[in-house]
């Protein structure tokens, strides 16, 4: 249980190129580094860095446009930062996957992290974001295959929140030390 | 020095004879310059989201490896998106060119002036920013240099046109956003675009 739990990454990685995704826009995150490290590794991805989470969703709807499947990857203070242009998603009904990993929660260090960390799922279903929770390492890959399935099958915007309590960061000298 | 070009005149010369080149334009007057020079289901028109223009040609650029890819935006929406200058200059497409038509102010609310009138050098942040080929462009000679560069030039490619701020008719697109994506896609995959 305890070893699978800690190979969610991988199966993650699995799990968006059975989707079909090409292009992975990411704003780094404690919580994705492994995943961020295997498309980065990955020839058959293009893994993009962004400088904000918001040019994410303009990447993710030009890779639509242009005929490719992409995922975003980002924290839920990034959640933030994409409020107006996830209008453009909803207007022209783009599809959209984003995997957000959650601060915030319960056992935050960071009291700056809670105010988005606890907006995160109002904010995302005020754009018209379908808000799934992975509150459990098992339940995350799951979640995210049918999240992909709804956003490229359905042409809906989804987002996967990951909860803290899955990334288990409990202090600043431990995301350091990661 | 005073601008000397105007923006539909610009539109129309990067536009003349455009072949399968795909086109993003941003939100406001650049988007009517690109419906004036004549709409195509190949182009995207933002009416909104501003500051992502360069974004959407990115993430199209990637995925189009094969097509020449412009993103036309104005200085208001580029200066929005600063950052997404940075982003290119990591990923260095090499069939991008982002083209900032550049009048100094923003049109569509009362022609306030923007950062580039104070002398923001866009051509140069993108020059920081690691797109080599970044030019500011004031003559029409260097125009048809810029169209070339576009259609046949190794990108990325920014360019930064200086424009006479002037009020022109607007000529509007198409604004249902599902429709615009829509046609953009059946034009560019073809029909069973949404049948996988």
């Amino acid at each position: 249980m305890k070893a699978k739990a800690t190979r969610w990454p991988e199966e993650l990685h699995r799990t968006l190129k059975a989707a079909g995704v090409r292009q992975v826009g990411y704003v780094p995150d404690a919580g994705h580094q492994r995943l961020i490290e295997l498309c980065l590794a990955d020839r058959a991805l293009r893994a993009v860095v962004l400088s904000t989470e918001e040019e994410g969703i303009g990447l993710a709807a030009g890779a639509w446009l242009g005929g490719e499947r992409a995922a975003l990857l980002m924290q839920s203070s990034g959640v933030g930062n994409c409020i107006n242009a996830l209008g453009s998603v909803r207007e022209c009904r783009f599809p959209l996957l984003m995997l957000v990993t959650m601060r915030g929660q319960v056992g935050e260090f960071n009291p700056w992290q809670v105010p988005m960390g606890q907006a995160t799922r109002a904010v995302l279903e005020a754009m018209g974001v379908v808000v799934r929770e992975a509150n459990e390492a098992e339940a995350i890959v799951p979640a995210v295959d049918a999240a992909a399935r709804l956003a490229f099958g359905s042409y809906q915007a989804v987002a996967v929140l990951i909860s803290q309590a899955v990334i288990g960061i409990k202090s600043f000298q431990e995301q350091a030390a990661r | 020095m005073k601008a000397t070009l105007h923006r539909r005149e610009v539109a129309r010369i990067l536009l003349q004879d455009r072949g399968d080149l795909l086109v993003v334009a941003g939100l406001g007057s650049t988007a009517w310059d690109v419906t004036a020079a004549g709409d195509s289901p190949l182009s995207f028109p933002l009416w909104g989201a501003m500051g992502n223009a360069a974004m959407f040609g990115l993430g199209l650029a990637l995925a189009q490896p094969g097509r020449r890819v412009l993103v036309l935006t104005g200085d208001g929406e580029m200066l929005m998106g600063l950052g997404s200058l940075a982003t290119i200059g990591v990923q260095r497409p090499r069939n991008l060119a982002v083209v900032v038509i550049d009048n100094e102010h923003y049109g569509e609310t009362g022609m306030q002036r923007t950062h580039t009138a104070a002398g923001a050098d866009l051509a140069k942040v993108a020059q920081g920013c690691g797109i080599r080929n970044a030019k500011l462009v004031r003559s029409k000679g260097q125009l048809a240099l810029l169209r070339k560069a576009i259609h046949h030039g190794a990108g990325p490619l920014f360019a930064q046109v200086k424009v006479i701020a002037e009020k022109i008719p607007l000529v509007l697109p198409p604004r249902d956003g599902s429709l615009l994506k829509a046609r953009f896609r059946k034009a560019l995959l073809g029909e069973g675009a949404d049948l996988d």
